[in-house]
C-alpha cells in the first residue's frame, strides 16, 4: 500500500513488546514529510548508584546482579572485577575460567532467548513464540535445546540462571567438579547439532535491507575474542584504557529519556554483538568465521538488523570455546579458587562484554572496605542515541520508497528489537 | 486440558513488571523444556515481555517489581481490578527487595545524586501490599523456576498453594549441604522460609533472606548465634536488611 502524500501517519507505540523493559515510539509523517521520530526510554529509575552508597564490597557483586535479570552474571563479573582492580587482587587461574565460562553460558541464554522468543516471531510473521510451539515445533525445539544446555552451564558455573552468588570478589565461592564437568561436556556435544539447525533457520531470514554507517566501540582482545577486561576501542581509532572509560562513554542527561545518553566521536555510536563482531574478527573461533561466511556477514557490516547474524556467530564463538576450557578445567589439578584480601581506601574500574555489548562498574571504596561512590554504565544506555538516528534515517528511506503505515510500523521495531534493548538495566 | 479424565479449564494469565530487573519474569520464559506443557495448562493473554499480543481479559495477574510512582499505582489498580487472583511475585513485588536499599537516604538526594537537576518521575518504595490487596505471594529473589510452576499447578486446580512454613535449613538438610554458618559464614538459613531447595548454601554462600521469614522464625537466637560467631552488628544489620524482609522481626 503506497503511502498518499498528505495523507498523515501518526504511530505510537507504548511499551514496545518483546524487548526487555520500557520504550515507546513514537513517528508522524505530514504531507510525506517526517515530522516526529522519536525513541522514548520510560523506564522508572531505580538508582542503583544511590542503593551501592554504604554496602561493603562482599555484597557489591550480589546487589549489582540485580540491575539486570538478563545479563545478571556480567553485572557480577563487572562489580567484581572493578573491586579487584581496585584492590590489586590476581583472582586464581580456575576461578578465571569458572567465571569466563559463566560468562559464555550467559551470552548463549540472552543472545538465545533474543534470536528465538523476540526475533524470530517477525520473520516467522507471529505475535510471539508461543504460537510456534504449534506451527514451527522443531524452530521452539531448537531454541529450547541450545537456551537448556545454557541454563544448566549457568547453574553450574554462577550457581543460577539469574543472579549468580559463585562470583565472589577474590575469585569464586567453588569450583565445580571433574564429574559435572565430564557430565556437562557429553550435553554440550549433544547441543552442537541444534545451533548448526539455528544457523540453517536464520539463514532462511532475509535481513531488512538498511544501513547506517557507524562507530563501533567494543573491548579489544589481545589473544582471545574479549569478554572479562582489556583496552576500550573505536572503529573510528580511538583505543583508551579501562580505566578511562569516562572518556569512552561522555554519558549525557537528555528532558525525553530516564536513561542517559552517549557519544565519542560522531552523533552516536553502538555497542554489542556486530560492534564486537568489527573490532575483533581475528580473534573468532573457526567455527564462528565459518557461520559468518555462511549468513554472509561480512567485517566492516553496518547493517543493524545484521546484530541478530553476529549473535548467532558469538554463539558458536562460545559453545566452541567453552568446551576447550571445560577440557582444561577437567585435565588441570585445582587446589585455590579465591584470593584472600585486605581492604583499604581505593578506586576502581571494571569492564566486561555483557550480551548488548561494553558494561563498566566503577567504584570508590572507602577504609573501612565500604563503597562511598559508584557509577555504572551500560550498554543498553549507549545504544540510545544510535537507535534513534537508525530510526530516523530508515523511516526517511521507507518514506522515499513509498512504504505505507503498516510496513514502517513493523520495521521500525524490528529495528529497535535488532538491538536486543536491555531498556530496565540502562535505566538502573 | 485433561487430567484423570476431567477437563480443567485453562486460566488467562497476565504478566505485568514494575520497577524492578525482569529477573522473575525471565525465570518464567526460561523453563524451556516444560514450556510447552506450561502454555497448554494456562492461556498467556498478556506477557509484553516475551509477547506482542496484549488482551485484557486475564484471570489470574502475575506482577513484578515494586511500586515506586503514581503511574505505577495507577496500572497497579487498574490491573487488580481485572484480575481474579494476583499473585505478587519476587522479592521487589513481596517484599521491596534490594529497591529499598534506597530509602536509607531521603528521596531529593538520591534524585540529585543520579541525574543531578533533570526532574525524574519517581516515589517512595512500595511492595504491592501496599497499594493493593494480594491473593499469592511468590517469593525469591529471583523466583524459583518450579515453584512458579506449582503455584500454576494449583491454580489450575483450584487449591490454595501452602508454601513451607520451615525455614531453608531443612531443604539443607535434604540436600546434605555442609552447614556454611558452621564453615564461618554468615547465613539467615535457619529464620528464612524454605522453597528455594537451598541453592545459596548448596553453593558455598550463606543465605541472605531473599524468600522472607519463616513461621515462629526464632530472630533473636540467630542474633545471639551470630554475635557468639564474631559477625559484627554492622555487619549482620547489612544482611538482615537487605531485601527488606525482616523489618518486622529486627525492631
Amino acid at each position: 500500500m503506497n503511502v498518499k502524500i498528505g495523507r498523515p501517519i501518526n504511530i505510537e507505540i507504548d511499551h514496545l513488546s518483546r524487548v526487555e523493559g520500557h520504550g515507546d515510539i513514537r513517528i508522524r509523517i505530514e504531507n510525506g514529510k517526517l515530522v516526529e521520530c522519536t525513541w522514548k526510554v520510560v523506564e522508572t529509575p531505580r538508582f542503583f548508584e544511590v542503593m551501592f552508597k554504604g554496602l561493603s564490597i562482599e555484597m557489591a557483586p550480589l546487589l549489582a546482579a540485580r540491575i539486570c535479570g538478563i545479563c545478571s552474571i556480567s553485572h557480577a563479573l563487572a562489580s567484581a572485577r572493578a573491586i579487584e582492580r581496585a584492590l590489586k587482587i590476581e583472582i586464581p587461574e580456575p576461578a578465571q575460567k569458572v567465571r569466563l565460562l559463566a560468562k559464555h553460558a550467559e551470552t548463549l541464554q540472552s543472545h538465545t532467548l533474543h534470536l528465538f522468543f523476540l526475533v524470530a516471531p517477525d520473520f516467522l510473521d507471529v505475535d510471539s513464540v508461543i504460537p510456534l510451539i504449534q506451527t514451527h515445533p522443531q524452530v521452539v525445539e531448537t531454541a529450547a535445546r541450545i537456551k537448556g544446555f545454557a541454563n544448566r552451564a549457568s547453574d553450574l558455573f554462577a550457581g543460577r540462571t539469574t543472579h549468580p552468588m559463585v562470583i565472589k570478589v577474590g575469585g569464586s565461592t567453588q569450583v565445580p567438579r571433574k564429574r559435572q564437568l565430564k557430565e556437562l561436556v557429553k550435553d554440550l556435544d549433544a547441543t552442537i547439532p541444534y545451533l548448526w539447525k539455528a544457523l540453517d533457520l536464520f539463514k532462511s531470514f532475509r535481513m531488512p535491507d538498511f544501513a547506517r554507517e557507524t562507530e563501533f566501540v567494543s573491548l579489544r582482545g589481545t589473544e582471545e575474542y574479549p569478554f572479562i577486561g582489556g583496552n576500550l576501542v573505536s572503529s573510528d581509532g580511538i583505543c583508551k584504557k579501562e580505566d578511562e572509560y569516562r572518556a569512552m562513554t561522555n554519558e549525557y542527561v537528555v528532558d525525553f529519556s530516564t536513561s542517559k545518553f552517549s557519544r565519542l566521536s560522531r552523533e552516536s555510536f553502538a555497542v554489542g554483538a556486530l560492534a564486537r563482531f568489527n573490532n575483533n574478527y581475528d580473534l573468532l573461533h573457526p567455527k564462528a568465521k565459518e557461520t559468518a561466511e555462511e549468513l554472509n556477514l561480512k567485517l566492516g557490516e553496518h547493517n543493524p538488523f545484521f546484530y541478530n547474524l553476529a549473535q548467532l556467530v558469538e554463539c558458536f564463538h562460545v559453545m566452541y570455546e567453552s568446551k576447550e576450557i571445560i577440557l582444561s578445567l577437567i585435565d588441570s589439578a585445582i587446589s585455590e579458587f579465591a584470593s584472600h584480601y585486605r581492604v583499604k581506601g581505593c578506586e576502581g574500574v571494571g569492564a566486561v562484554e555483557a550480551p548488548r555489548g561494553i558494561l563498566y562498574h566503577y567504584y570508590r571504596i572507602g577504609e573501612d572496605g565500604k563503597i562511598e561512590k559508584s557509577d555504572c554504565v551500560i550498554p543498553t544506555s549507549q545504544n540510545h542515541v544510535n537507535i534513534y538516528y537508525d530510526l530516523h534515517k530508515q523511516v526517511e528511506e521507507l518514506i522515499g520508497q513509498g512504504k505505507g503505515e503498516e510496513e514502517i510500523r513493523n520495521l521500525s521495531q524490528m529495528l529497535v528489537r535488532a538491538y536486543d534493548p536491555c531498556i530496565s538495566c540502562s535505566v538502573h | 486440558m485433561k487430567y484423570l479424565g476431567i477437563t480443567l479449564e485453562r486460566p488467562k494469565i497476565g504478566v505485568f513488571d514494575f520497577t524492578g530487573c525482569e529477573g522473575c519474569q525471565l525465570q518464567i520464559a526460561n523453563k524451556e523444556e516444560t514450556l510447552t506443557d506450561l502454555f497448554g495448562l494456562v492461556e498467556v493473554v498478556n506477557f509484553r515481555e516475551i509477547s506482542s499480543e496484549r488482551r485484557n481479559d486475564y484471570e489470574v495477574a502475575f506482577v513484578e517489581g515494586s511500586i515506586t510512582t503514581d503511574n505505577e499505582v495507577a496500572r497497579l489498580k487498574k490491573i487488580r481490578i481485572q484480575a481474579k487472583i494476583l499473585v505478587a511475585m519476587g522479592a521487589c513485588a513481596c517484599l521491596g527487595g534490594v529497591n529499598n536499599l534506597r530509602s536509607r537516604f531521603p528521596l531529593p538526594d538520591v534524585v540529585k545524586e543520579v541525574y543531578g537537576g533533570h526532574p525524574v518521575d519517581t516515589g517512595p518504595v512500595r511492595k504491592v501490599t501496599e497499594v493493593v490487596p494480594v491473593d499469592i505471594e511468590l517469593p525469591g529473589c529471583p523466583i524459583s523456576k518450579p515453584e512458579f510452576e506449582w503455584v500454576v499447578r494449583h491454580l489450575v486446580l483450584g487449591i490454595e498453594p501452602q508454601f513451607p512454613k520451615y525455614p531453608v535449613c531443612v531443604e539443607c538438610k535434604q540436600r546434605l549441604n555442609s552447614c556454611v554458618l558452621d564453615m564461618g559464614m554468615m547465613c539467615l538459613g535457619p529464620i528464612t522460609r524454605a522453597g528455594c531447595n537451598a541453592v545459596c548454601p548448596r553453593n558455598r554462600f550463606g543465605c541472605w533472606g531473599c524468600r522472607g521469614p519463616s513461621d515462629e522464625a526464632n530472630f533473636k537466637s540467630l542474633m545471639e548465634i551470630l554475635g557468639e560467631r564474631g559477625f559484627s552488628e554492622e555487619h549482620i544489620s547489612e544482611r538482615i536488611n537487605f531485601f527488606n524482609a525482616f523489618s518486622g522481626l529486627s525492631q
